[in-house]
């Protein structure tokens, strides 16, 4: 069965090299696209059906062979129970992506070449949790970004080229950081095979050079998580961006980095990880606090969801930073609950941003439980999943993380963590505050007759010079004034309600959230016996 | 036992999902007016046929723990119902101490859950009248049911992971539901505080969780309570579990969310906001009991946090003009007085008290709420002289408030009677203080009860048509007695109300009771003196230049906006601008430089071959002399 993880990248690149052909043209190329991405989610079915859960620890369908002998470069890729979750997500993102992408095409037009580009994408995403050699991690990991790219600066909102070039530039000088720490491994380590590294756990890197390679690497993939203060090319990237993009970004990408952390950096730095974790745990506690505050008086849904993406992903660095089993089990379960409820936020707020032509939450006014109720609804259980409810999947990391905190791996200072669990703690507070206010906002109250419709105001700062510097706090009053100072639009008339293909794109999400929810022992038992081989506990096989 | 205990739990978990999903289909989309009764028809019966099923589960849950010969050691619940079972589902290993999805059933949590389900199905009944023609009854009474599901698995959780998350989904569903009129900003400002007020102390609960499971190596709440765990670590873990107990039981200082919470609609004030979910953090301190007699400093500031709030909490309640805000402060002061009965030592009492309350108070709500449908308001200064037009309600809601104030043979005589004397009996260092604010609560009790009696029965009628109600106040006037499905639910409670403290009449303390009967005697009396002199007016005047500072509760709300909303939001502000200017400024800045940079790198590569071989050899000079220094 060691074709399965092959034909996973093959299938996608195969369908994007196919696209080049003439024969493709307008909507052939959207069903063409969801037919390849299911063929894929498929395989990653079978992938998870014939996974040996009993032997979730140890690296599972092996495929391994010499690419570059003189680099000493090999196309080694296996799953465990870290990696399988991650692989089906995206393997479902892009899906959902694509089931999305039929029922509205893009802004950009050019729907052949957005398939083309997420296609690519794909490949690079799952290549990504796939490979089992340092270098070849790292091609993958690099060769996400240009689709991205492309993704942004195309198909994107206003300021889409700023945001794509920041994107860009900000990535690529973390990979550059990335490449030298993974040099630096391959140097001290002589080998560049994660499945050795892991069972060596550090020996025969000097401590000293261990430290300076988790620096080296965990800047790399902090940028790509993103930790605090690393995280400005985010909002941006994630406002800029069309619903498909934001929804990977969110979903997919920023997993990539904290994937890295529990594949790379810890099991093959536990020195370096154990100098270090003080100082992660101390910004991850301050992204998690930073990106809260941050949403509270944020004006724009898209923004606001991405800055709470830098909150969640402080929790899962948190539970890393502890280097204890059950904070690592809680970054990964943190991980596939990020994914799945801020994607499912991201094509929430994409579906908002269609119907009424803006995501300035000034200007979306209230009532749009009156309005829409069903994406109201919706966006009530995103949000209440997202603040992290017991009995939804978000609650699970961040609980987890917080106990991780509460008594950190042997060797760290238990009172420095217990105050990163305090902050923690305040910190889902903060989370609640954000969301529950911008819920109270956007879906209660009167919704207004006339959505002002007219060019859209894309930013903050626009609404505030129509508004005049005494901006009004009161959400109402903010919305009537806009409606005034724009003058009387003509009535936006009915919005129409979710449609039937949204449902098929966001239910599988919503079911998803529902069931780890209740049922987290699916997810633990996975990650379970592979954490402990990471961590060199003699738990797993590893 | 245990697939019963499931079933119970379960039940109106499916309830509420069918009611979300299934009372609109196949129609969901055409909001006529026709598919809306339709829908609410289907809905309502969704809400109640799993409500009585639940019920009549509980009951012979409740009969075989009667019968069972089980010892239930030396809890106060051992004589009545010996019974106890307990089984777990599955064990969550989390890679540190795992969780173990478990039910149990004891007496205490049999007590506890006869009376949620009880008031829960009275509250499903009165809902039908109460919110007939609201379109979104479906979703109203599914909320309903999935907190009562919530509060069920609280009371019947093994496991303290698996109580925190009925403990936050509760929360949920309170937040869901005094927002159920969202046009009205206020009511939806209301919710987001309630939330996060009680998140903010459920924070401290998990925490407080965590250190008992890290000690004892369980979650599992009989592991817990029979670990040896040491006396600091039991003393920061209550500590820290008493933050949640404020929280949700609404004790001081998180008591402020409560009285906004009357923005929901009453059936919802009545169910979550006085007889159960409030309830649960004196239920929570009851079911870890041993914990807390560990822990004495913990009860000692449990004594003076009720006695703080029982007192200031029954002040309040005195100068409100709001009817259902008399009764939300009357509901912190006689939480309180739970609270003080654990902290005097007498989980027995303050348990009693529970019980008796949640039917009494239940029953009081579901009285207002027929009085405000009658009325078409909440404001007392707008009711009076209703005896006589609504007689089934009044007879109903002077149970209430006889019980309130603790007048025989009205359940809540005997069952203040048992915490005032386990109060007075007990040796806690606060006992002096706690003690005479419990006495002097008493008088202040009977004052405000009999106000709110007096200024809605009696007196000169007000009642007059409101043009139009706001949506999410009241409902249209029609000058009679509210509707059957409203009345009977009213009948029902006024029984327990009434009865239910005969069910320990043998333990009154009747020289401690005659105590407390005079000082309660004694405030109604006042409160009747002011009121014979002048009908019309307000007895409250009697607070003189005090009334304000009661009505506005102190001046707590104030202090916490200013201390802690304001500033957060000034700080979230300051963050926004940070982020604009200081860290992406600094990439922005750096970008420049960059390009600054590469514009001086630019001056080396100008062609000249001249430059370039100097650079060269100056590069390898440099090359050698770091070779020899550091070689």
């Amino acid at each position: 069965m060691n074709w399965l993880l092959l034909a996973l990248l093959a299938v996608p690149l195969a369908g994007a090299a196919a696209l080049t052909a003439p024969a493709f043209a307008g909507r052939a190329a959207g069903r063409f696209g969801i037919a390849v991405s299911a063929l894929t989610f498929l395989l990653a079915v079978v992938v998870a059906v014939v996974f040996d859960y009993g032997d979730a620890g140890r690296m599972q369908l092996e495929t391994d062979w010499s690419w570059i002998p003189g680099l000493d470069l090999r196309f080694h890729l296996g799953v465990d129970g870290i990696s399988l979750p991650l692989v089906v997500l995206t393997a479902l993102l892009s899906l959902l992506c694509f089931v999305h992408l039929a029922g509205r095409p893009p802004d950009g037009g050019r729907v052949r070449a957005l398939v083309f580009t997420l296609l690519v994408l794909e490949v690079g995403m799952i290549g990504t949790f796939l490979a089992l050699d340092l270098l070849l991690f790292f091609v993958f990991f690099e060769v996400v970004l240009v689709p991205m790219y492309f993704v942004i600066a195309i198909w994107g909102g206003r300021d889409r080229r700023a945001a794509a070039v920041k994107f860009i530039l900000y990535t690529l000088l973390g990979s550059a950081v990335l490449l030298l720490g993974l040099l630096v491994i391959w140097a001290q380590a002589g080998t560049l095979d994660m499945v050795e590294l892991t069972a060596r756990h550090g020996s025969g890197i000097a401590r000293s050079v261990q430290i300076v390679a988790f620096l080296a690497v965990g800047i790399g993939l902090a940028v790509k998580t993103p930790m605090w203060p690393l995280h400005t090319w985010l909002p941006d990237a994630h406002t800029e961006a069309p619903t498909v993009g934001s929804v990977l970004l969110a979903g997919v990408l920023l997993k990539m980095g904290s994937y890295g952390f529990a594949r790379i950096a810890i099991p093959i730095l536990p020195e370096g990880a154990a100098a270090l974790a003080p100082w992660l745990g101390a910004l991850a506690v301050v992204g998690i606090i930073y990106g809260s505050l941050a949403c509270l008086a944020q004006r724009d849904l898209k923004r606001m969801i991405a800055y709470s993406s830098v909150g969640h992903m402080g929790f899962v660095l948190l539970g890393f930073a502890t280097l204890t089993p059950v904070g690592v089990n809680a970054a990964l379960f943190g991980n596939i609950a990020h994914g799945l409820i801020t994607g499912l936020l991201f094509f929430l707020a994409g579906g908002i941003k269609e119907r009424y032509g803006t995501a300035d939450l000034v200007r979306l006014g209230g009532g749009m439980l009156r309005r829409l109720p069903y994406i109201g609804s919706l966006l009530t259980f995103a949000c209440v999943a997202s603040l992290g409810l017991p009995g939804l999947a978000g609650f699970w990391g961040e609980m987890l993380a917080l106990f991780g905190a509460f008594r950190p791996a042997a060797g760290l200072s238990r009172p420095l963590f217990l105050v990163f669990m305090t902050v923690g703690g305040v910190g889902t507070v903060l989370t609640a505050a954000y969301f529950l206010v911008m819920l109270s906002r956007v879906t209660h109250g009167r919704s207004r007759e006339t959505v002002p419709v007219g060019p859209p105001l894309a930013s903050a700062e626009e609404v505030r010079v129509v508004l005049g510097p005494g901006e009004p706090v009161e959400p109402v009053a903010t919305g009537t004034a806009v409606a005034e100072v724009e003058g009387s639009h003509p009535p936006a008339g009915r919005l129409a309600d979710v449609t039937s293909r949204e449902l098929v794109a966001w239910v599988p999400l919503v079911a998803l959230t529902i069931l780890f929810g209740v049922w987290p022992k699916a997810l633990l038992d996975l990650t379970g016996p592979a954490v402990q081989a990471i961590l060199g506990l003699g738990g797993g096989a590893g | 036992m245990i697939p019963v205990v499931a079933l119970i739990v379960l039940l109106p978990f499916a309830a509420a999902a069918a009611g979300l999903l299934g009372s609109r289909w196949p129609r969901g989309g055409s909001r006529t007016e026709a598919n809306d009764r339709a829908a609410a028809r289907r809905a309502a019966w969704f809400a109640i046929a799993p409500g009585t099923a639940s019920l009549l589960l509980t009951l012979w849950l409740a009969v075989w723990s009667a019968r069972a010969s089980g010892s239930g050691g030396t809890a106060f619940w051992a004589g009545l119902l010996p019974g106890s079972t307990e089984g777990t589902l599955t064990v969550v290993d989390t890679g540190s101490v795992p969780i173990s999805v478990t039910l149990r059933a004891d007496g205490l949590s049999i007590l506890i859950g006869v009376l949620v389900v009880v008031v829960a199905l009275a509250v499903q009944v009165y809902s039908v009248g109460y919110m007939r023609d609201d379109p979104r009854y479906a979703s109203y009474s599914a909320f309903i049911s999935l907190f009562t599901s919530a509060m069920l698995l609280v009371v019947y959780a093994g496991d303290l992971i698996v109580l925190y998350a009925g403990w936050e989904i509760m929360g949920l569903c309170s937040y869901l539901l005094i927002g159920h009129w969202w046009e009205d900003r206020a009511n939806s400002r209301a919710a987001v505080k309630a939330f996060l007020v009680t998140r903010l102390g459920d924070v401290g609960f998990l925490f407080g969780i965590f250190t008992l499971g890290m000690a004892a190596g369980s979650f599992r709440i009989d592991a817990v309570l029979s670990a040896d765990i040491p006396t600091g670590t039991l003393i920061t873990a209550t500590m820290l579990l008493l933050a949640g107990v404020a929280g949700k039981s609404a004790q001081v200082p998180l008591q402020t969310w409560l009285p906004d919470a009357m923005a929901g609609p009453t059936p919802i004030s009545a169910l979550i906001h006085a007889a159960t979910m409030v309830a649960a953090g004196i239920f929570i301190v009851a079911r870890l009991y041993p914990a807390f007699l560990g822990a004495q400093p913990t009860l000692d500031v449990l004594g003076v946090v009720a006695a703080v709030g029982m007192l200031g909490a029954a002040l309040a309640a005195l100068a409100q003009n709001d009817l259902k805000r008399v009764l939300a402060y009357s509901t912190i002061s006689q939480l309180a007085y739970m609270a003080g009965g654990l902290a005097a030592g007498s989980d027995k009492a303050a348990i009693f008290h529970l019980l008796t309350h949640g039917a009494f108070k239940a029953l009081l709500f579901l009285g207002a709420g027929a009085v405000i449908h009658h009325v078409g308001s909440n404001l007392m200064s707008h009711m009076g002289g209703l005896r006589t037009s609504i007689p089934f309600t009044f007879a109903g809601m002077t149970i209430g408030f006889a019980a309130l104030m603790g007048l025989p043979p009205a359940s809540g005589f005997f069952s203040k009677d048992a915490v005032i004397a386990a109060i007075e009996h007990s040796h806690s260092p606060a006992q002096p203080f706690l003690y005479a604010a419990a006495l002097l609560t008493v008088g202040v009790t009977g004052a405000y009860a009999m106000r709110a009696w007096l200024r809605t029965f009696f007196g000169p009628s007000r009642v007059e048509a409101l043009p139009e109600p706001e949506p999410g106040t009241a409902h249209v006037f029609d000058g009679r007695e509210a509707p059957r499905s409203m009345l009977w639910p009213i009948g029902v409670l006024a029984v327990p109300a009434l009865l239910l403290g005969f069910a320990d009449v043998a333990e009154v303390d009747w020289g401690s009771a005659l105590v407390s009967l005079i000082v309660g005697l004694l405030g109604a009396g006042v409160v009747y003196t002011f009121w014979r002199g002048a009908p019309h007016q307000d007895p409250a005047r009697m607070l003189g230049p005090f009334r304000t500072a009661c009505e506005r509760a102190f001046y707590v709300d104030e202090a916490y906006r200013a201390v802690f909303a304001r500033p957060i939001l000034r700080l979230a502000h300051g963050v926004v601008r940070t982020d604009r200017q200081v860290v992406d400024g600094a990439v922005r800045g750096s970008g420049r430089l960059t390009m600054g940079l590469s514009g001086v790198v630019r001056l080396a590569q100008n062609g000249n071959a001249q430059l370039y071989v100097t650079g060269l050899l100056a590069g390898l000079l440099l090359i050698t002399v770091a070779a020899v220094v550091l070689g």
